[in-house]
């Protein structure tokens, strides 16, 4: 245990060089975006000195070098700075849409992975079978269905001709009181708030997003179990397990499925961090108030600091999550070590 | 927040009586229909981003918790339209925060009587002192209200005097018929100064920090919660002292971003009101029954193709004039606009018969006579040249921008479709006003033609994005901007400015733009120059 401390502690020392790479490469590229946010933001009828002082009460009358160390030395004292576009603190507006997002898409793999992992260890025990073909619809419709047009249909179905979704109006129907924050996440904090009322608001408020997300989602988890336990049950070591008259679920489950987990780890870890960033036309049309419509708003302006806060945060989730996904491998699979890489 | 605690409760109270989670299925029918009659819900797909106009870059949705939220010395009548929709006054002033006001003999300043019983939003009165904080502040911070005030001739501080607790006195620069209505908009709102100064700092002297984020007026409403991104609830004022309590006492704005879901959302009666509606939406659900929709054209705003006479062949008006004789207009407006809004072409006559502004221009599609112009210009062969549109605008500027390549190529100019980003486009266009052939759109708040042609006219004026230079017109619009209007020399010097802008045309008008507002079970939407939300005379039908 201590050593796998000592490895955690290594590869978050590790990450350092990166996250600094980020903040300088996030920095650059966000000047050398087109756009002029002092332009921008001064307003409809402003003029040359109204600019100018805009420019100014911004700080990007200032040469490059001297705007990176104030930016560098906000960032170190946890100071984002503030954007423009919706006026509140970077800082404040991630910590309020990062758990939104979050919600939204854990909840949607979480639908994805229920469905997609034993569908598609069912199409691999039984190739060529109804299942497999039905797996195998699943998979291209949800990959060939964009997730705005999904979520249009759900929303034209389940809400304006059944009428049995809720409004689609964000997190939140206004009618419920957002439960007190402690994690962000409306699901956990209801629950902890013992408001159930709230929380049942909340969850009919995420199935429709959610399951347009997972069906984006489910077609790589499903094609990727499939294709591992195929080759997982194809091994010797099955072969050997059935020949010592293991049971069937024995081998299945034990033998063969752990060893098809890894790559579908693997994917899932793709799969999250994608979605996370790229769920941009759900959020617009489901009216989430996520991260990745604030990312996509506040590059149109370019909205510096926002972007930039941005980008960071997402470096801070992969970091994590890539941590994450290594120590599910040694705990999936004890002949992985650590140490070697 | 305790108020938000009272307004669950009221909506238990109000009809839904005891929410069980047993009849949660149904509680989706409850917004609109059971929040009772003074609860209004909207939905708009604009994000507010500050609570303080005066802040370096509140974007234009948040101006209406300035009109909502505080009120000004002076407001605007309200008229009803050939429609029978309901629009603000330009021609009328009334009384808001000032019971009276009077200029001095000699025309050269403006003394305002408040009204005595005029309170805060928290119980303090009204005083010239906040009057003049608050003009102090709009000209001094710079930005979009100092440029705003200007328009008025309100430039510096010493212009403004509290004579007493209820005298409030404006020192002008000239006599100019802009003052007044410029006292109008929102920018001159009233804050409350004793609030504002007690969380001023000394980097921060007018109270920017607090103000974005916390109102202190004395408007008609308040704001009971703000959610940057996602909602925004006004609740009313009960003892507004500056005009007749709102009926509503709760008005809830939702942040919706995707057209398609306000629209299903208006359909299903979830919601009372859609704000600035799509024109394809509002072509398709007026009719509808239950839903009203008011489209009014947009005062003193045309959308205009403008050639730059920086590229070489619009230096000569006759390419200008043939390029304005080739738009398909009349499928430029259907495609583009869907027909919302008022055609700007096919005028009867080169010379204006009245000062109104905007009017029909004297064009039509007419390809031979065109052709001609060029032809007389010596580019019957043609030549090549950039249409340039805004990529944060294509809803109107891709379809129009392709109907137009298409009728350009047919008279010999072959035009390349160039799309800047948003970010880009102001820099771009009316900046660096660098674009050969553009899309354009421009208006006012102030509802006069010479306050049009001082911003989209005058060489170097932000606006005009043609790099247009008339002497004339510079000389006319000088003379008539501060011009009373019923000056018997303010008409004919105006007509002579329209005759000209249309002769050279450095802008080609294609339509007067709409705002649409879709409503239900509602009564009592005007429609105001800004082009926001004003919550105040709403009631539920």
């Amino acid at each position: 245990m201590a050593g796998r401390l000592s490895t955690i502690g290594t590869r978050i020392a590790q990450s350092i060089p990166v996250i600094l790479g980020v903040v300088v490469v996030s920095f650059v590229l966000t000047r050398a975006l087109p756009g002029d946010p002092a332009v921008y933001f001064a307003g409809a009828a402003a003029d040359e000195a109204s600019i100018a002082e805009v420019r100014t009460a911004l700080g990007l009358d200032k040469p490059l070098p001297e705007q990176f160390l104030i930016y560098a030395r906000d960032v170190a004292t946890g100071n984002l700075g503030q954007s423009l576009s919706t006026g509140q603190p970077v800082l404040e507006d991630l910590a309020n849409r990062l758990p939104a997002s979050l919600e939204l898409t854990l909840t949607a793999l979480m639908l994805s992975c229920a469905v997609a992992i034993p569908l598609g260890v069912l199409a691999a025990t039984r190739p060529g079978s109804a299942v497999d073909h039905l797996c195998r619809v699943l998979v291209t419709a949800g990959v060939s269905l964009p997730t705005f047009f999904t979520g249009v249909v759900l929303i034209y179905i389940f809400y304006y001709l059944l009428g049995i979704a809720p409004s689609p109006l964000g997190r939140l129907d206004f009618i419920y009181i957002e439960p007190d924050r402690i994690t962000g996440f409306y699901l956990i904090d209801a629950a902890l708030a013992g408001d159930w009322e709230t929380w049942v608001g909340a969850l009919k408020q995420l199935v429709l997003p959610a399951v347009t997300l997972a069906l984006f989602t489910m077609a790589p988890l499903a094609r990727m179990t499939r294709a591992a336990m195929l080759s997982a049950l194809s091994s010797d070591y099955i072969r050997t397990a059935r020949a010592a008259g293991l049971t069937e679920d024995k081998v299945l489950f034990t033998y063969a499925f752990r060893n098809a987990l890894l790559p579908v780890i693997t994917t899932l870890g793709m799969v999250f961090s994608f979605t996370l960033g790229a769920n941009v036309l759900v959020e617009k049309v489901f009216a989430w108030p996520g991260i990745g419509s604030y990312a996509v708003e506040a590059l149109v302006v370019s909205d510096y600091a926002a972007v930039q806060g941005f980008v960071l945060a997402m470096a801070l989730l992969f970091v994590a999550l890539n941590l994450v996904i290594d120590l599910t491998y040694t705990l999936i699979d004890p002949r992985i070590g650590f140490e070697t890489k | 927040m305790t108020n938000e605690t009272s307004r669950r409760g009221f909506l238990k109270g109000a009809g839904a009586t005891v929410l069980g989670t047993s009849v949660l299925p149904f509680l989706k029918v409850l917004p609109a229909a059971a929040a009772g009659s003074d609860v209004i819900v909207a939905v708009t797909g604009q994000t507010i981003n500050s609570l303080d106009i005066h802040r370096t870059g509140t974007n234009r949705p948040s101006y209406q918790v300035a009109v909502n939220v505080y009120d000004r010395l002076v407001s605007f009548g309200t008229k009803t339209l050939e429609d029978g929709s309901l629009s603000y006054d330009y021609s009328v002033i009334e009384p808001e925060v000032a019971e009276s006001w009077e200029f001095t003999d000699d025309g050269m300043a403006i003394v305002f009587k408040l009204r005595p019983e005029g309170k805060f939003q928290d119980g303090s009165p009204i005083t010239a002192q906040d009057v003049k904080w608050s003009f102090d502040r709009a000209v001094s911070v710079g930005g979009f209200p100092t440029v705003q005030m200007k328009a008025g001739s309100l430039e510096k501080p010493e212009q403004f005097e509290a004579v007493d607790d209820l005298t409030f006195k404006i020192n002008l620069l000239r006599k100019s018929k802009l003052t007044l209505p410029d006292l109008a908009v929102p920018v001159p709102m009233i804050i409350n100064s004793k609030v504002a100064l007690e969380h001023a700092t000394e980097e921060d002297p007018w109270a920017m920090e607090y103000l974005h984020k916390t109102p202190a007026g004395s408007g008609a409403f308040k704001v009971a919660s703000w959610k940057a991104g996602e909602q925004l609830v006004y609740e009313r004022n009960d003892n507004w002292t500056s005009g007749p309590v709102p009926e509503v006492k709760r008005v809830i704005l939702r942040e919706v971003p995707s057209p398609a879901t306000r629209r299903a959302l208006l359909e299903r009666g979830d919601v009372n009101m859609s704000f600035n509606m799509p024109n394809k939406d509002a072509k398709e659900l007026s009719g509808t029954e239950d839903i009203t929709i008011a489209t009014t054209p947009i005062e003193n705003a045309i959308y205009c193709l403008c050639p730059n006479l920086s590229f070489e062949p619009f230096k000569d008006k006759r390419v200008r004039q043939a390029i304005a004789w080739s738009v398909p207009y009349e499928e430029v407006f259907q495609t583009a606009a869907y027909g919302r809004g008022a055609p700007m072409w096919g005028g009867p006559s080169a010379t204006p018969a009245d000062i109104a502004w905007p009017q029909k221009f004297p064009y039509s599609t007419d390809l031979d006579k065109a052709k001609a112009l060029l032809e007389e210009a010596g580019y019957g062969e043609g030549f090549e040249v950039p249409l340039s549109i805004s990529l944060s605008q294509t809803d109107w500027m891709e379809p129009a921008a392709l109907l137009i390549q298409e009728n350009l190529a047919k008279i010999g100019i072959k035009a390349t479709i160039e799309k800047i980003p948003g970010a880009n486009w102001r820099t771009a266009s009316l900046v660096e006003k660098r674009l050969p052939l553009h899309l354009e759109t421009f208006g006012g708040w102030l509802n006069y033609p010479c306050y049009y042609f001082f911003w989209a006219y005058l060489e170097g004026h932000l606006f005009n994005s043609s790099n247009y230079r008339n002497e004339e017109i510079e000389t006319l619009t000088g003379e008539t901007l501060h011009m009373p209007v019923d000056d018997p020399d303010y008409a004919p010097k105006i007509k002579r400015m329209i005759e000209i802008a249309w002769d050279e045309v450095p802008r080609i008008a294609l339509w007067q733009p709409a705002l649409n507002v879709g409503t239900r079970e509602i009564d009592g939407y005007e429609y105001w120059f800004h082009r926001q939300l004003d919550v105040r005379g709403l009631k539920k039908s």
